[in-house]
């Protein structure tokens, strides 16, 4: 591939992968109005275009129009900068988390991600753990005490939690054997005894799952550990002096960041775009992507269900868990698979 | 550091301003500040006739409306020596149990909100749009009901209104297990509130604190069995009460009262009596639309009661009953004349508001939230 067509195709590549997370940002947020209110017994939005689908353009639209506003108090330059940080570092992940098998387009063999690195796990890693700084900032940069106190929730939260996040991939790492997403998934092609798919959730890492999904949930500060904005004691924590867009770009940075998780833990966990059918030569291309995006969808509905079902832990109880709970399980997880690939080995 | 909770804050109920003096996330001090909500109803209930001041009380405490009604046409009732009849006195307890359904279903849905459960809210705000619906049709206003009159209530209830309470109360109970599966057992939930927010029997009753934040120490009283007024004597019930005096206690007994208020509905239907619904004493109480039509002698009475009020002996009493909150009380003076010399509301939130700074001093900001939730404080009782 020549200098130029590789960077025609990646121009291509990530105009498109970026349309499709903003959009599935504002759609994820339409799912979870609408799911939640299902399952609180109401509508979600449902006036704005047919179920309401036009409700995120309307969402969008408001949040554009709305004055900036920069409360007089604030640290302008770090209070400016933090929400950018967090999209960004939430948004540019995506970079390397590839959706599905090659394409062949023209002549050319195509990754379905934007680059194909070796080390893509270790990235997306370094790149979300950039994100707290964002809302860190942001609590420090507002001079407001709820903000301080939100701030400081979130990164301790974070921190904390990013740990047990990192000791629950290792297993996967140990399992697979390569720091490559694409990897990854490969060798959790075929099947157990023929029905069992041969993804890492049975394969060894169930404990791994289950401590990925509880740091996940904190990482992205969702229910039960949105501690960090926690309305009803915090107001709106580190964003409460955020309005208009700037207050929209943490909220499209929590929901880009769920998204991410989510197609980290299908990566990683679920078999990636491996499907219970294959089909022919052109579903080859299409299918992947599908399975690829059922999974990520199922991981949010989980999320949303949650959110409609569980109380909020409390500071010291979420620091409990992490540490006391959370990260020698992750731990013991790491020692005993290592164990028993060296044993096999 | 100095935490301005408040009065604009999510979970304060209100407008209730709490200084908090924090390190870190722990409490060292709180500073509650009242006032924000000073509406002066206890001295405009001087400027008017007594039957006007029940409107008045509707607005004391917005979340139960019959109870301050019944607990003020109770003080006049006793002044005036009334007799009520049956009928009136079964209505004002089914009633009164509803709005106790009412305002424990606002203080479930809130409490459970401040500790971040979000779907209950909404739950028991069906059921309560269910309550408000009957307290709609039984006396056309859906908060604001002012339904109990001096003398007995103000209309007999519209036809099919027994069978949509029995509708209610046969579907109720299944809702109430459905908060429970949500709450109860939920491990966080219960993390978030076993021992958290603590206070002593002694404590309690030292600060004077009533209603279930008092049973939730362990301490057995309640006015409606230990000093029943309204019949209430004559209906079986369980007073439930917990030891362990934190939040959890007081969350369990008033989900249990709600059970218990319900099968006090279902008595109060079962056993209505029959009869009028007004005391017999014209010079009190309005008479009946279609008399005025052709009874001279009603025609002047209502003229009378409208324009210039009925008197009342001269003298002083204090009725209490048990709200949903604890002992809300009134004090009426009069002194001879168709308007109260003096209307004094004991208000149980104040109270129990009192024992906030003993139950949370020394712990975290999430437990004063829990704590707020769980002693179920109304703004407009406490400034009055």
């Amino acid at each position: 591939m020549s200098i130029s067509t590789f960077v025609i195709v990646s121009v291509i590549k990530i105009v498109i992968a970026l349309a499709v997370l903003l959009t599935s940002v504002a759609y994820s947020v339409w799912l979870e109005r609408k799911v939640l209110g299902h399952i609180q017994n109401r509508w979600g939005p449902s006036y704005v275009g047919p179920f309401g689908l036009l409700q995120p353009l309307a969402d969008g639209l408001k949040f554009i129009f709305k004055e900036d506003l920069t409360p007089p108090h604030v640290h302008k330059a770090l209070y400016i900068a933090a929400p950018m940080l967090s999209v960004i570092c939430a948004v540019s992940s995506i970079a390397v988390i590839p959706i599905g098998n090659w394409v062949d387009v023209a002549g050319l063999h195509i990754p379905l991600e934007i680059t194909d690195v070796n080390i893509g796990l270790l990235v997306i890693l370094g790149i979300t753990s950039m994100g707290v700084y964002g809302v860190a900032l942001a609590g420090w940069s507002s001079n407001n005490k709820y903000s301080l106190l939100g701030g400081l929730r979130a990164s301790a939260q974070m921190v904390s939690y990013e740990i047990s996040l990192g000791l629950s991939l290792i297993g996967v790492l140990i399992v697979s054997g390569s720091f490559s997403l694409r990897q990854i998934v490969d060798a959790q092609g075929g099947r157990f005894w023929g029905f069992v798919p041969r993804w890492n959730v049975f394969h060894g890492q169930e404990v791994a799952f289950f401590i990925y999904l509880m740091s996940a949930y904190a990482e992205t500060n969702r229910v039960p550990f949105d501690l960090p904005e926690a309305e009803t004691e915090l107001v709106a924590g580190y964003h409460t002096e955020y309005s208009a867009m700037k207050f929209a770009m943490f909220f499209m940075a929590e929901y880009a960041n769920m998204i991410t998780v989510g197609c980290l833990a299908t990566l990683l966990f679920l078999g990636g775009w491996h499907g219970p059918i294959v089909g022919p030569p052109l579903a080859r291309v299409i299918l992947p992507v599908f399975w690829f995006g059922l999974k990520v969808f199922g991981f949010m509905i989980l999320y949303i269900w949650v959110r409609g079902t569980l109380p909020r832990f409390r500071y010291d109880q979420l620091m409990a868990f992490g540490w006391k709970f959370l990260f020698p399980l992750a731990v013991a997880n790491l020692v005993v698979t290592a164990l028993v690939v060296a044993v096999r080995a | 550091m100095i935490l301005n909770m408040g009065p604009q804050h999510p979970s304060t109920h209100g407008v209730l301003r709490l200084l908090l003096e924090i390190e870190g996330e722990n409490v060292v001090r709180i500073m509650p500040d009242l006032g924000f909500l000073h509406t002066g109803i206890e001295k405009t209930c001087e400027a008017k006739f007594y039957q006007q001041v029940v409107p008045l009380t509707d607005r004391i405490d917005y979340l139960c409306p019959m109870t301050n009604n019944l607990c003020y046409v109770l003080a006049v009732e006793k002044l005036l020596g009334l007799e009520i009849p049956p009928r009136a006195q079964w209505l004002r307890v089914m009633l009164n149990e509803l709005t106790r359904i009412n305002s424990h279903l606002v203080w479930l849905g809130t409490h459970a909100m401040d500790i971040g459960a979000l779907t209950v809210f909404l739950y028991c705000f069906r059921e309560r749009e269910d309550v408000l619906r009957l307290f709609e049709m039984v006396s056309g206003q859906r908060m604001m009901t002012s339904y109990f009159r001096i003398g007995g209530v103000a209309l007999e209830p519209p036809l099919g209104f027994f069978e949509k309470v029995k509708e209610f109360a046969g579907r109720f109970p299944a809702r109430v297990d459905e908060y429970e599966d949500l709450l109860t057992h939920n491990p966080i939930w219960t993390m978030r509130t076993k021992g958290v927010a603590r206070i002593t029997a002694e404590d309690a009753v030292a600060l004077g604190a009533s209603g279930p934040t008092l049973r939730g120490s362990g301490v057995d009283f309640d006015l409606r069995r230990d000093m029943p007024y309204s019949s209430y004597e004559k209906f079986q019930f369980k007073v439930p009460v917990a030891t362990e005096g934190d939040v959890f206690a007081r969350y369990i007994i008033r989900v249990q009262e709600l059970r218990e208020s319900i099968a006090l509905v279902r008595q109060a239907l079962d056993g209505m009596p029959e009869g009028p619904t007004k005391a017999d004493a014209p010079k009190v109480v309005l008479p009946d639309r279609e008399k005025m039509k052709t009874q001279m002698e009603a025609m002047i009475y209502h003229f009378k009661i409208i324009t210039e009020g009925f008197t009342v002996p001269a003298g002083e009493v204090y009725q209490a009953v048990e709200s949903p909150r604890g002992e809300m009380g009134y004090y009426v003076v009069s002194d001879g004349t168709a308007k109260p010399y003096r209307v004094h509301m004991r208000s149980a939130c104040l109270a129990n508001l009192q024992t906030l700074p003993k139950m949370c001093e020394g712990r975290l900001i999430a437990d004063v939230v829990a704590a707020i939730g769980s002693i179920d404080i109304v703004l407009g009782e406490i400034d009055r």
